[in-house]
């Protein structure tokens, strides 16, 4: 049993934990404002709230998710919020609303209120509103109609009018201005009871003994759904990794296990680990100089990680070429690694910081795996089906230290890589003693490219070295043609790419040798 | 004033296909399609799918009671393939289920026997083969041969653009209800009622009375809409028909990725001559236009290629052909410009290309040919009510295209690794549709009683606003409060034998058509006030719902002036007809009158490439654009926003890919990108130009729709710009879209070069 509130009321489902949410607000509650648009998380038209409990526990944090990718089972105790669920009385609108009909933001309408919830999850946020901000809260919304200008205005129209919201319990003052109504004062209070009435905070299918039973409960209760949507899009011959069907799947986000075999995983128990809350967190470990992320960790906690932020000055740079908004609030680190993509943004980004993934079998075994370690070939990883990955480490980098990530797409933002790289480099007197350099794109799986890495150590930051390493790289490398691209484009990309990072690090690099 | 649909829009509660209550005992319906894209279809297995859990009918071609063929323009077009299958995604067989995920459960369980034929995917190659949808065609003006000979300078090329996933953001569908007079009713998300109409009804061998389609609105169309929503029409009405259950059927995403027409590729040949002076002697250029399998409305996007051959200039020797190729695709279809854009992009690229040549601007060249008033067209329209010049000469000062340039070099001479480029983009579009009887529609427009009104045309509301337009447009003739009109959804049972809403001519033709009911209830009000209140007629207006003589307010109001005609039994429903006057065209001699009018505009486009990534950003376009007299800022803004970005779209990020199998790789959003809120300019300044309208416009506010869509020309060239200041001199190709992975390859070709005979080593070797 699936529980938790549908805007104002509570929910009681026996759906299956990896059924969409967005089938299940749309053909089985008849709330129609979320729309379907992809199925994929690329569009944002199924864009809603989903609040749980803050650390203080006075009050709910929203995100803004794609329903299409969020599993049912991920919302068991929050608070779903669809735009039935903001609309004032009356047919009046909310402040985020009347924005967008002022500056003609809604031509067609489809895409509109997956707009209206962003911008809405962007206003009850506790972090400043600053016009960036407020964009970046609908960068996961697209809109075929209005070329994004009246939508732009929109924007900044809310991004004035939030200025006098306070920095923190602005709900009264949210609420007082109808940007979302009244019920939302008792949330924390009907959240917590329902959370104690179902003795659950965590997730219903947590990888232990009761995993099992809700199987069971799942795999009765698929057949009989009263569902009569939700099907998965046949990939059209994409292949997704084989996961052995005697054991659970295992579920973060959900936003690639939910694109690829939604169908099949709605027939089968799962094991959900988004809401394992000994998952989440990221400490540094000062003796050890090592940085540590609980598996269940998303690239929006690594976005808002002061910690991170420090070692990492640019990360934020980095990750707003990651996904989006939406898609950051959903997709765990691990997941990205498991997800095994030979693109994996995450994954390019920590092979390059030296990781390592602690992994957990059934049986509660425990070993640790350098993450290129996981990697045997296309979607073949060096892990059971059974094991999960708990905890991701790597060594703090030096503030004296080097790194630098890079991706190009055909779109800049939302878009896969065709080639992505980062680069770490430790150096001593102006020599380079360590490094690690990864690339995405350019085989079939994330690459660590060590030969490269190799070549780099006891030279100096020059033109003649940038030349050098990418003459072993273009070696390490084999890059296919595909839509991202074709090998030749990839090969000059890894390329330019390789002098991009040498150019971070020695700007004043004599460029017209390099190019 | 605004769009009245997103008072509803943003609260969720407008209702589309999808969102429409089920009925009862609806069945879902799932698509088979064809898994090769060229093949005699030899035998279907649907054991299996039929045995399995849901499923209560599979239909194919054979279970088809009328006719198998919903050709629009040439009937070469099945419903469920039959004999052969053509291209990847054509539908064969058509599952009916309890529920969706059944119907589609379903679909594994099917297998097609299909003996492979060779495949086409290239226009050139299709018109070698003579593989053409209809005889080509061409316009021609002067003597384009003998005008070469005398031109001081003449440049050859080729110039290739790629086809545009239309990306609606609700995907295509229509739910059909079997009616107790043995027909079918069907909510279609279609921009052509009529055609979902009339093809369902040959489909199902009754007549067009029997089938009765009603559209609220799209979520979107911009052409996908026009023709190609009658398929899934058609199925769920030959559904309901046959098992005397509703069907609903929708598309997910990807299989109207792949089941459908996007817009044409083009491949051409051109050949441009010029005088010393720069003037534009002679044109030649021949088009191979990527048909797709089927005609479907690929001749008349043909025709309105030749249409727009000379875009925005006076060419006094043009000669201009143009191939419609078969080939093993999905067949391309109606997308805003309408084969327009294409044509556009050829000049363009000549030009561009002859500048390069002679060192001199494009614009160079693009200022001194631009159209001026009585300047004939290849199809001997002559340019009136001109403004190709004024449009140029307003966004050159307004926005300052010297300084701009200044600044561009200026910054260009700084910078190593990032490079500026700037085009002018001058577009000149022809409103009407080119098939002149379609230049016509109805409106009924019923006052109650309590004096409110409901209005009824042929127009489809896909965001566009046209619905608002209407009302606006009756709202003024009768002088009452917008607040009491309702736009009713559009139905063939109201209105019918409608034009699709497309041409951009929609809110003309339809706002026309009520003006006319509107003006006709007025006067029958305003002849029953003259009687009743023993007054003049002449002189008589109603002015915010009060009526007055001679401006001074009489006994009545709008209220009381209903309810006394009712009472006196005058009639308060009109139903108006509207032809548009004065078009014709004469397809065998090429020529004639064929548009209402022309609509005018010039953009700025510049852009950055980052010459290390090849990556870049548009970053400003400032459009000086012939709106006439807007009486919907909000809306008429919107619009050109709204098209600008998706032209921008179309010559940057959008790439359609398919294999050489006919396979579409890029079928789904992770691999199909339109621009997102971070691609598109920071500026996009839209100037309202002072002209006056057309008389043909709708209260001089002329069409809006498609022509802002080629204004996103420009940013191919602004980067083919930018490229060039990296590497001065450098011969680009001129191939859309603008991908970064051409960027990269115009940037360093040599170690493109270099690294395709690697890429090449090792796949011999690897075989």
């Amino acid at each position: 049993m699936i529980t938790f509130y549908l805007n104002d009321q509570p929910v009681h489902t026996a759906e299956p934990a990896a059924s969409a949410l967005l089938d299940f607000v749309r053909y089985h509650e008849h709330l129609t404002g979320t729309k379907t648009g992809c199925r994929e998380g690329d569009c944002g038209a199924c864009a809603v709230l989903v609040g749980e409990p803050a650390a203080d526990g006075q009050r709910i944090a929203y995100q803004s998710m794609t329903s299409c990718l969020t599993p049912l089972g991920n919302v068991h105790g929050k608070h779903v919020v669809t735009v039935e669920g903001i609309n004032p009385a009356g047919g009046q609108l909310t402040p985020v609303q009347q924005a967008i009909v002022d500056e003609g933001g809604a031509q067609c309408g489809f895409c509109t209120t997956g707009f209206v919830m962003a911008l809405t999850g962007h206003s009850l946020a506790e972090t400043p509103v600053t016009a960036q901000s407020t964009r970046a809260a609908i960068d996961g919304n697209i809109c075929r109609c209005t070329g994004y200008k009246s939508l732009e205005r929109a924007a900044a129209a809310l991004t004035a009018g939030l200025a006098g919201r306070p920095v923190a319990n602005s709900l009264p003052w949210l609420t007082e201005r109808q940007f979302v109504p009244a019920y939302f004062h008792q949330m924390p209070a009907l959240l917590g009871a329902l959370r104690t009435e179902t003795g659950a905070a965590a997730a219903p299918e947590a990888p232990t003994t009761n995993g099992h039973a809700n199987g069971h409960a799942n795999g009765a209760a698929a057949p009989v759904s009263t569902s009569p949507n939700g099907h998965a899009q046949a990939q059209n011959g994409h292949q997704h990794s084989p996961i052995h069907p005697f054991t659970h799947s295992l579920i973060g986000g959900g936003t690639d296990m939910l694109v690829q075999r939604l169908e099949e995983l709605r027939g089968q128990p799962v094991r959900l680990l988004f809401d394992q809350s000994e998952r989440r967190g990221i400490r540094h470990e000062a003796g050890a100089g090592r940085v540590v992320l609980g598996a269940a960790t998303t690239a929006s906690h690594l976005l808002e990680s002061a910690l991170l932020c420090g070692l990492l000055p640019r990360l934020p740079a980095y990750l707003k070429l990651v996904s989006s908004t939406p898609i950051r609030n959903m997709g765990t680190v691990a997941g990205n690694f498991v997800n095994a993509s030979p693109i994996g943004d995450l994954t390019i980004l920590f092979l390059a910081l030296g990781a390592d993934i602690t992994l957990l079998d059934a049986a509660g075994a425990q070993r640790v795996l350098p993450l290129a370690g996981l990697y045997l070939g296309y979607k073949k990883l060096a892990k059971a089906a059974d094991e999960q990955i708990i905890e991701i480490g790597f060594p703090a980098p030096l503030a004296t230290d080097f790194f630098n990530y890079e991706k190009v797409s055909k779109r800049t933002h939302l878009d896969i890589a065709s080639v992505n790289t980062a680069a770490w480099l430790r150096l001593e007197n102006g020599v380079i003693t360590a490094a690690r350099l990864s690339a995405g794109g350019v085989g079939p799986v994330p690459l660590l490219l060590v030969r490269t890495g190799t070549y780099l150590l006891g030279r100096e930051l020059s033109t003649e070295t940038a030349a050098g390493a990418n003459e072993v790289m273009q070696e390490e490398i084999s890059p296919i043609s595909d839509v991202r691209g074709t090998a030749q484009y990839k090969r000059l990309l890894a390329r330019q790419l390789l002098f991009a990072h040498f150019l971070r690090f020695a700007p004043e690099m004599a460029l017209g040798e390099l190019i | 004033m605004n769009h009245l649909d997103p008072q509803r829009h943003v609260r969720g509660e407008s209702q589309y296909l999808d969102d429409v209550p089920v009925q009862q005992g609806t069945l879902y319906a799932a698509v088979y399609e064809s898994p090769l894209a060229h093949g005699v279809l030899k035998g279907l297995d649907l054991g299996a799918a039929r045995r399995a859990p849901g499923v209560v009918r599979i239909l194919t071609a054979a279970d088809v009671p009328g006719r198998n063929q919903i050709g629009g323009i040439v009937p070469d077009e099945p419903l469920l393939a039959e004999g052969h299958v053509h291209f990847q995604g054509q539908p064969v067989a058509l599952v009916l289920a309890r529920t969706e995920r059944q119907a589609h459960a379903a679909l594994k369980l099917i297998a097609a026997d299909i003996a492979p034929l060779p495949i086409i995917t290239d226009p050139r190659e299709a018109a070698a083969l003579g593989e053409l949808i209809v005889p080509p065609r061409t316009h021609r003006i002067g003597d384009s041969g003998a005008a070469f000979a005398g031109c001081a300078h003449v440049f050859e090329g080729v110039a290739e653009t790629g086809g545009q996933e239309h990306l609606y953001i609700e995907t295509q569908g229509a739910y059909a209800f079997p009616t107790e007079l043995g027909g079918v009713k069907i909510i279609s998300s279609t921009q052509g009622p009529t055609a979902v109409q009339r093809h369902a009804a040959v489909v199902l061998g009754v007549g067009m009375h029997q089938v009765e389609v009603d559209v609220t609105r799209l979520g979107g169309g911009f052409g996908g809409k026009e023709d190609q929503a009658t398929p899934w029409g058609c199925l769920a009405a030959l559904g309901a028909f046959l098992t005397k259950k509703p069907v609903k059927l929708v598309l997910d995403r990807m299989a109207d990725m792949r089941m459908t027409g996007k817009r044409h590729p083009y491949s051409s040949d051109f050949k441009i001559g010029l005088s010393k002076d720069l003037k534009i002697i002679a044109y030649e250029v021949t088009y191979f236009q990527n048909a797709g399998a089927a005609a479907d409305l690929s001749p008349a996007v043909l025709e309105r290629t030749l249409f727009h051959t000379t875009n925005a200039y006076f060419i006094p020797n043009v000669t201009a052909t143009a191939h419609s190729c078969r080939t093993n695709l999905p067949p391309n279809t109606a997308f805003r410009g309408f084969g327009g854009p294409q044509g556009m992009f050829v000049i363009e690229a000549a030009i561009t290309k002859a500048a390069e040549e002679l060192g001199v601007l494009p614009s160079e060249i693009q200022r001194r040919n631009l159209l001026r008033e009585g300047d004939r067209f290849p199809y001997r329209q002559p340019a009136e009510m001109c403004h190709a010049e004024q449009a140029w000469d307003t966004a050159a000062e307004r926005f300052g295209l010297d300084k701009l340039r200044t600044e561009i070099t200026e910054f260009n001479r700084k910078n190593q690794l990032f490079k500026k480029g700037l085009a002018v983009m001058p577009i000149c579009f022809g409103i009407s549709f080119t098939k002149t009887f379609m230049n016509q529609t109805r409106a009924l427009v019923h006052i109650y009683t309590d004096g409110s009104v409901g209005i009824s045309t042929g127009a489809v509301e896909m965001g566009q606003g046209v619905n608002t337009k209407i009302a606006q447009v009756a709202a003024r003739t009768l002088g009452i409060s917008i607040s009491r009109i309702k736009i009713e959804t559009t139905n063939t049972t109201r209105v019918a034998n409608t034009s699709p809403s497309a041409a951009s001519a929609t809110a003309d033709l339809n706002g026309k058509a009520t003006e006319l009911a509107c003006r006709a209830l007025r006067e029958r009000l305003l002849r029953q006030a003259s009687t009743e209140f023993a007054v003049d007629y002449e002189g008589l207006t109603i002015e915010n719902e009060q009526v007055l003589a001679a401006g001074i307010p009489a006994e009545t109001t709008w209220e009381k002036l209903v309810s006394s005609a009712f009472l006196r039994r005058v009639a308060l429903t009109e139903n108006a007809h509207y032809a548009t006057p004065g078009v014709h065209f004469d397809a065998g001699t090429e020529q004639g009158h064929p548009f209402a009018y022309h609509v005018y505009g010039t953009a700025l486009t510049t852009a950055t490439v980052d010459c290390l990534r090849g990556t870049y950003t548009i970053d400003a376009v400032h459009i000086a654009h012939d709106f006439g007299q807007s009486f919907s800022p909000a809306i008429d803004r919107g619009q050109v926003e709204g098209g600008a970005v998706q032209g921008i779209g179309w010559m940057t990020l959008e790439e359609i890919s398919y294999n050489e199998e006919g396979k579409l790789l890029s079928n789904s959003l992770n691999s199909y990108k339109v621009p997102d809120l971070y691609a598109v300019p920071a500026v996009l300044d839209v100037h309202f130009l002072d002209t006056p309208g057309h008389p043909k416009a709708i209260l001089r506010s002329k069409a809006v729709g498609e022509p802002p869509l080629m204004y996103g020309i420009g940013a191919y060239f602004a980067l083919r710009d930018a490229i060039r200041a990296f590497r001065p001199g450098a011969a680009l190709p001129l191939v859309a879209p603008m991908t970064p992975e051409r960027v990269l390859g115009g940037l360093y070709p040599e170690a493109l070069a270099a690294h395709t005979e690697e890429t090449a080593v090792a796949a011999t070797a690897a075989s």
